[in-house]
């Protein structure tokens, strides 16, 4: 009787309504977010067939009574032995580095002056910053083609004013994805900024002034200390998803553009490779593990 | 109030500039009557006429329209859920876990996202088409709906909850009458996060969508790379006014909710 009651209330306490509507989003992220990764890290160790699917399978059971395993580094193999794949994440890593520090610099300029504005204009000027946001990053980076091109209308604003003579390469290089970057990234860096700075204590500010503070100064031993948590935010925003981004190098970066995301995109819908192009997710992952993480930390932390 | 620098309505002026200026051009030359981008030829809306008769374009939008009104719902309902489950629901087993896959899917690589899901649709044997495309977007949906449900209920005050328990409310109207009515402006704002996000989105569409469930991005991305058209920009400006609108539309309604709350709170 008494065991039966035990028994009774575990199952209780493990199949209670608090638990059923746990279980709803819990279950649906462990099947579609975390459980692919297991997939991806399973095809990465097969090998290349022409078939549909084209991989090998990781079991086989032929004749034996024991499944064969047929698992192998050799894409991980693979990528170490061509110098392309290294070379692709150092440059996405370096692209990601310095658009960073890019888009902090603009989008600490702006969020700044959006947080020092009359109090009035603060939330109008936000919602000039977000509304960008909203329109598709597509559109976004495609606006840019028609403006960077050779014959495009920066080159023809620049040759009408004389600043110029010939038309500037800016199309297809390096120099074109970090704009593209800086561009579409922006709100990202300037919202979390906004909402740290916007909480800043004034009297701080004034305390330092008041001890003879130069602005400079204060701004550096005092502003930007005290922003640091939304720096960190918008830069883990930024850097994490620049690693493996697609679109922005693939429509104006240029062939020598080297970038991770394009070379998985290339490995899978060109070359047909499923478990290369898996590889090189895992890697990439494995890269940005630590940033996540901290960035899941940082984000707990400002809920809180 | 300190006088407000030159440089900051400089920095103003700059930004903004770089904001707008790349958009404004966009929608200037889908009025362009020649065909070429860079050359003004007189006004004209033949692009827009163009575009109608375009059947490609018109079935990349209807499937993209379904796809995002479809995942943007189930995500905005999983997202509530998951975003409650973060704030009020204390400590349970694997809660950990469940807030890296929350937080996760907003700053991971979209190639790495499309991959890995579609991937495991094949595994699964389902059929790419519209239903895994939306299985997809639901799956990173949801995770902006929490965020931005958990942020809004940082705010919540306790208390009112605590007082209809006391007075007898069942949890269940509880959070019909008093928790939902109050978050109610996130979940607008989640439900429209998502629904725009769906349809902005290219690289996990490409990946996870098969034959006839070709979406807007895709489309318009294919056009992209065989060169800038007049058509695009005319594409774009539609997308991009359907956007503002709403957006300014929940804005207004946000402003006003607020508004008639605080009038509330005065009586």
């Amino acid at each position: 009787m008494d065991e039966k009651q035990t028994k009774n209330s575990l199952i209780k306490r493990t199949f209670n309504g608090r638990n059923a509507v746990i279980s709803i989003p819990y279950l649906w992220l462990l099947l579609l977010f975390l459980f692919p990764f297991i997939i991806v890290l399973k095809i990465s160790l097969a090998q290349p067939i022409i078939a549909m699917p084209p991989y090998t399978p990781l079991f086989s059971w032929g004749d034996s009574l024991w499944p064969k395993i047929q698992a192998g580094l050799d894409s991980y193999l693979f990528l170490f032995s061509d110098s392309l794949y290294i070379k692709a994440y150092l440059s996405s890593i370096k692209i990601a580095t310095i658009s960073t520090i890019l888009t902090l610099i603009v989008g600490y300029s702006i969020a700044y002056s959006i947080a020092r504005a009359p109090t009035r204009w603060r939330g109008i000027l936000l919602m000039l910053v977000i509304l960008p946001f909203w329109t598709s990053f597509l559109i976004r980076v495609y606006a840019w083609i028609g403006i960077l091109k050779t014959e495009g209308l920066l080159n023809l604003a620049l040759m009408t004013i004389g600043l110029i003579e010939k038309p500037l390469i800016i199309m297809n290089t390096d120099l074109a994805v970090y704009i593209g970057i800086v561009y579409s990234y922006l709100p990202f860096m300037i919202l979390p900024l906004y909402a740290n700075l916007e909480k800043m204590d004034m009297s701080l500010l004034e305390a330092a002034a008041d001890l003879g503070c130069r602005p400079i100064k204060t701004f550096w031993s005092v502003t930007i200390p005290l922003s640091m948590p939304g720096i960190m935010a918008g830069c883990f925003l930024v850097f994490i998803p620049v690693v493996g981004e697609f679109v922005i190098p693939d429509l104006l970066g240029g062939t020598k553009t080297l970038m991770i995301g394009k070379v998985l995109w290339g490995e899978f819908f060109y070359n047909r490779d499923w478990p290369v192009a898996s590889a090189v997710a895992i890697i990439m992952l494995l890269l940005l593990v630590v940033p996540i993480i901290l960035y899941q930390k940082s984000q707990e932390k400002a809920i809180k | 109030m300190k006088k407000y620098g030159n440089f900051n309505i400089f920095a103003l002026i700059i930004g903004f500039s770089f904001l707008y200026i790349p958009i404004i051009l966009l929608i200037l030359f889908s009025f362009n009557e020649s065909r070429l981008v860079t050359v003004w030829g007189g006004f004209s809306t033949k692009w827009y006429g163009e575009l109608m008769s375009n059947q490609g374009i018109k079935d990349a939008a209807w499937v993209t329209f379904k796809v995002a009104f479809i995942s943007s719902s189930v995500a905005t309902f999983l997202g509530t859920i998951a975003g409650l489950v973060m704030t009020r629901f204390g400590k349970f087993r694997g809660r950990t876990l469940f807030s890296g896959m929350i937080y996760a899917p907003m700053v991971m690589p979209e190639v790495i996202l499309g991959l890995s899901t579609l991937l495991t649709f094949i595994t699964l044997a389902i059929d790419r088409g519209v239903l895994t495309v939306t299985l997809a977007h639901i799956t990173f949906s949801m995770c902006y709906v929490s965020v931005i449900i958990q942020s809004r209920m940082s705010s919540y005050d306790d208390s009112i909850n605590e007082a209809a328990l006391d007075l007898g409310c069942t949890p269940l109207r509880t959070f019909l009458l008093i928790t939902f009515p109050i978050i109610l402006p996130a979940i607008v704002s989640g439900w429209l996060l998502s629904f725009t996000m769906s349809l902005d989105d290219l690289v996990i569409a490409s990946f996870t969508s098969g034959p006839g469930s070709t979406t807007l991005p895709m489309k318009i991305y294919s056009m992209v790379r065989l060169g800038v058209t007049p058509e695009i920009n005319a594409v774009s400006t539609i997308l991009v006014g359907i956007v503002t609108a709403g957006v300014i539309t929940a804005s207004v309604i946000g402003k006003r909710q607020k508004q008639r709350s605080i009038k509330l709170s005065h009586i």
